[in-house]
């Protein structure tokens, strides 16, 4: 019997592999322990006090960026949210802006017209293949070239550009304005229901209804009829040269920018790599037989190419995502102060705690990279071939 | 990146074993020179010059210590920090000891472990603005744009400073000295503030140093001094004494040029004991009773360091002041050589 046993555990393949498992996992669990316990000797050994009660204490800094009121009598706990809403800031700003701008080149590098295609060939290639860290200090310094604050370029009256950001008018909103974007919401909803039922007509009938200018009408044109309704309950807030800067306004600061144009050309490029392999990857047989069928060229991307070709972007695609978002921790180089700037690099100054800080930044990045995996995987469920094929 | 700094001096915390024990003295004298944590670049402080090579009054103190250590000031590994990673390189044992204008604070003495040995300038936080602003006073700068260096105590002044006047700012918080000058000189922000120390370094390095002016407010105390870690305490009596016995030898009139000399001649006790004359002082740090005159020959007391990397008549040109002796009026004080 016993005998058999220590057979099984050699030649039975699936109790061979139960044992090399448990065993590297116990491996594992024995060197996450022995690192542990040697790390708190050491931090011991050199005095070093360790713990998260720093959280709670004044952070003591000011940090101009930020989307929640903050100020220097602020716990860290809250300048790490303000690091953490500006890291988000600048991944979703720039995830959007990289998905337009590389599916626009994408479909640019497919063009018939020469002029076109390469110069979108030689943005991919260039961007692609000079480190985006460069990319993002070389437009931060552009930015900085602009002109100084007192002499801002005035643009449609309102807007003022310097080397300090771009000043805009601040939206005041008044009572009876939630109205507005509750009509706003209405809306969108009943657009949603109404394409599902003008859809269903088209099939039963065959006639066809321009759904999207009737959506875009009913979105646009509702909520600014309900504006006038309810007496325009919006003011602005115009920025005012008053002594060093502009007074309020709102204004986009230069830092953040640097980020966003250095963080999304850069991964447009490969985006754009992205959406060319997958429109690509449709066979030409597909083009061929919905130009046999008299569909517009349009028609033909819209409802043929696309749909196909997404089952191959989208994969590759979440990875350009988590790129940009993991990238943007580069803000420290040009003074925007994200997670990595702020709480990480402040923070982690002012209290000496480099592990904790560490810890509690890398799990952050973590966490957002796994949610942005997650809900990208859904939508590939979504968009990949449904039924037996 | 100094992120990679940060994680790799993280690493050696967690993986590395506790080498301290063995006594910074002895690693030190093993390893057969100093690595000495300094600043990336700050004029007058610790700055390498055309050849390479570094200097500062700074870098003075680390050059005093390999006097004191071997004989021989320039035994030393610079190790450029920025104000954000000087710590935890100092902790993880990166660095023997840290000399880049670091200010002496409760915090950093007892809750990172370090130990500050003394001081070597006594400095306080300034602001620099351009002359065309026309500013003459740091209480006009309600509105301003302010560039600032992370991981420094400065920034904690000027939230405390514009926040106790009742003025609001936008920071913009830069990585190094160099970047915050670029910043200022491409008028992203109108004040620089750091050290008044470091803004007149800086000052030196412009294109025309008379456009800019550094305020008259001095809002908060900085006493700049090399530190160690906390746990060897031979190691920063090493260092400690090494800066005292440059303001020792000021006080004395021992300079690099009168050394020998005074060695051979000089009737008064505590010089003799100072220089090595009488035996047995060196050996109670460790060292050989010629350390002090070492120190003295090679790198030269405190005012000499002071007016050759700072002084009047250097481009940073900074008078004496606090940093006078105590009976010059300044508050340079060493304790007694006994």
């Amino acid at each position: 019997m016993q005998q058999n046993f220590l057979r099984k555990l050699i030649f039975d393949e699936k109790t061979r592999a139960l044992l090399i498992q448990t065993l590297v996992i116990g491996i594992f669990a024995v060197l996450i322990y022995l690192v542990t316990k040697q790390t708190a000797y050491n931090l011991e050994k050199r005095g070093i006090g360790t713990g998260f009660e720093f959280l709670n204490i004044a952070a003591g800094y000011d940090i101009s960026i930020s989307l929640i009121p903050y100020d220097s009598n602020d716990t860290h706990l809250r300048a790490y949210f303000v690091g953490l809403l500006n890291t988000l800031m600048i991944a979703v700003c720039g995830c959007f802006l990289a998905t337009i701008l590389g599916f626009l080149v994408g479909i640019i590098r497919l063009s018939s017209n020469w002029l076109f295609r390469n110069i979108a060939y030689v943005y991919v290639e260039f961007t692609r293949n000079v480190p985006v860290l460069l990319q993002i200090i070389l437009y931060y310094t552009i930015l900085l070239h602009l002109p100084k604050v007192k002499q801002s370029l005035v643009i449609f009256d309102n807007f003022y550009l310097s080397n300090r950001g771009l000043f805009s008018p601040a939206p005041i909103f008044k009572d009876g304005f939630s109205i507005v974007i509750g009509s706003l919401i209405v809306m969108i909803i009943f657009t949603f229901f109404l394409k599902r039922f003008l859809k269903k007509k088209q099939e039963l009938t065959g006639k066809q209804y321009p759904i999207f200018l009737i959506n875009s009408g009913l979105i646009i044109f509702t909520p600014i009829f309900v504006y006038y309704l309810m007496g325009m309950p919006l003011e602005f807030d115009h920025p005012v040269m008053k002594g060093f800067n502009f007074k309020g306004g709102m204004v986009i600061r230069p830092e953040f920018l640097g980020m966003l144009f250095g963080l999304s050309i850069y991964t447009a490029a490969f985006i754009s790599e992205t959406v060319r392999s997958g429109i690509i990857s449709v066979s030409k047989g597909q083009r061929e037989a919905s130009q046999a069928l008299g569909l517009k060229s349009n028609f033909i991307m819209r409802l043929i190419i696309i749909p196909q070709a997404l089952r191959v972007i989208i994969p590759p695609l979440t990875s350009q995502y988590l790129n940009l978002t993991k990238n943007s921790s580069l803000g420290i180089a040009i003074g925007y102060a994200d997670l990595v700037h702020g709480f990480g690099g402040i923070s982690l100054n002012q209290t000496g705690k480099a592990i904790e800080i560490m810890l509690i930044v890398m799990s952050t990045y973590l966490t957002i990279s796994l949610i942005i995996s997650f809900f990208m995987n859904l939508y590939n469920k979504a968009v990949q071939f449904k039924g037996n094929v | 990146m100094t992120i990679i700094k940060t994680l790799f001096a993280s690493l050696v915390l967690t993986f590395g074993l506790a080498t301290a024990n063995a006594g910074t003295l002895d690693v030190v004298k093993d390893r057969g020179n100093l690595i000495c944590g300094s600043n990336t670049g700050l004029a007058g402080f610790g700055n390498p010059n055309d050849a390479g090579v570094w200097e500062g009054i700074d870098v003075d103190v680390c050059r005093a210590v390999a006097a004191a250590v071997f004989g021989d000031a320039s035994k030393v590994e610079y190790v450029p920090l920025t104000s954000k990673v000087r710590f935890t390189s100092l902790q993880s044992g990166e660095v023997d000891m840290l000399s880049r204008n670091t200010t002496w604070t409760l915090q950093r003495d007892v809750e990172l472990g370090l130990e500050f040995v003394g001081v070597n300038y006594y400095d306080g936080q300034g602001f620099m603005v351009r002359k065309d602003l026309g500013v003459s006073s740091a209480t006009e700068l309600d509105g301003a744009s302010v560039c600032i260096q992370v991981g420094t105590t400065t920034e904690m002044n000027l939230a405390d400073y514009f926040g106790a006047n009742g003025m609001s700012y936008e920071s913009i918080p830069v990585e190094t000295n160099s970047e915050a000058d670029a910043a200022y000189l491409a008028g992203r922000c109108d004040i620089y503030t750091t050290d008044a120390s470091g803004l007149y370094a800086s000052r030196a390095g412009y294109p025309d140093p008379s456009a800019h002016v550094v305020l008259p407010e001095i809002v908060s105390k900085e006493p700049l001094g090399p530190s160690v870690r906390g746990n060897d305490s031979e190691w920063a009596d090493v260092v400690r004494w090494s800066l005292n016995a440059m303001i020792i030898a000021e006080e004395k009139g021992i300079t690099s040029g009168n050394v020998d000399d005074m060695i051979a001649n000089s009737p008064d006790p505590e010089t003799q004991r100072l220089l090595g004359v009488k035996a047995g002082y060196g050996a109670w740090l460790g060292l050989d009773d010629a350390w002090a005159a070492n120190i003295i020959r090679q790198v030269g007391n405190y005012s000499e360091s002071f007016e050759k990397h700072i002084g009047v008549n250097t481009p940073i040109n900074i008078e004496r002041g606090l940093n006078a002796l105590y009976k010059d009026g300044g508050i340079l004080y060493a304790p007694p050589f006994r």
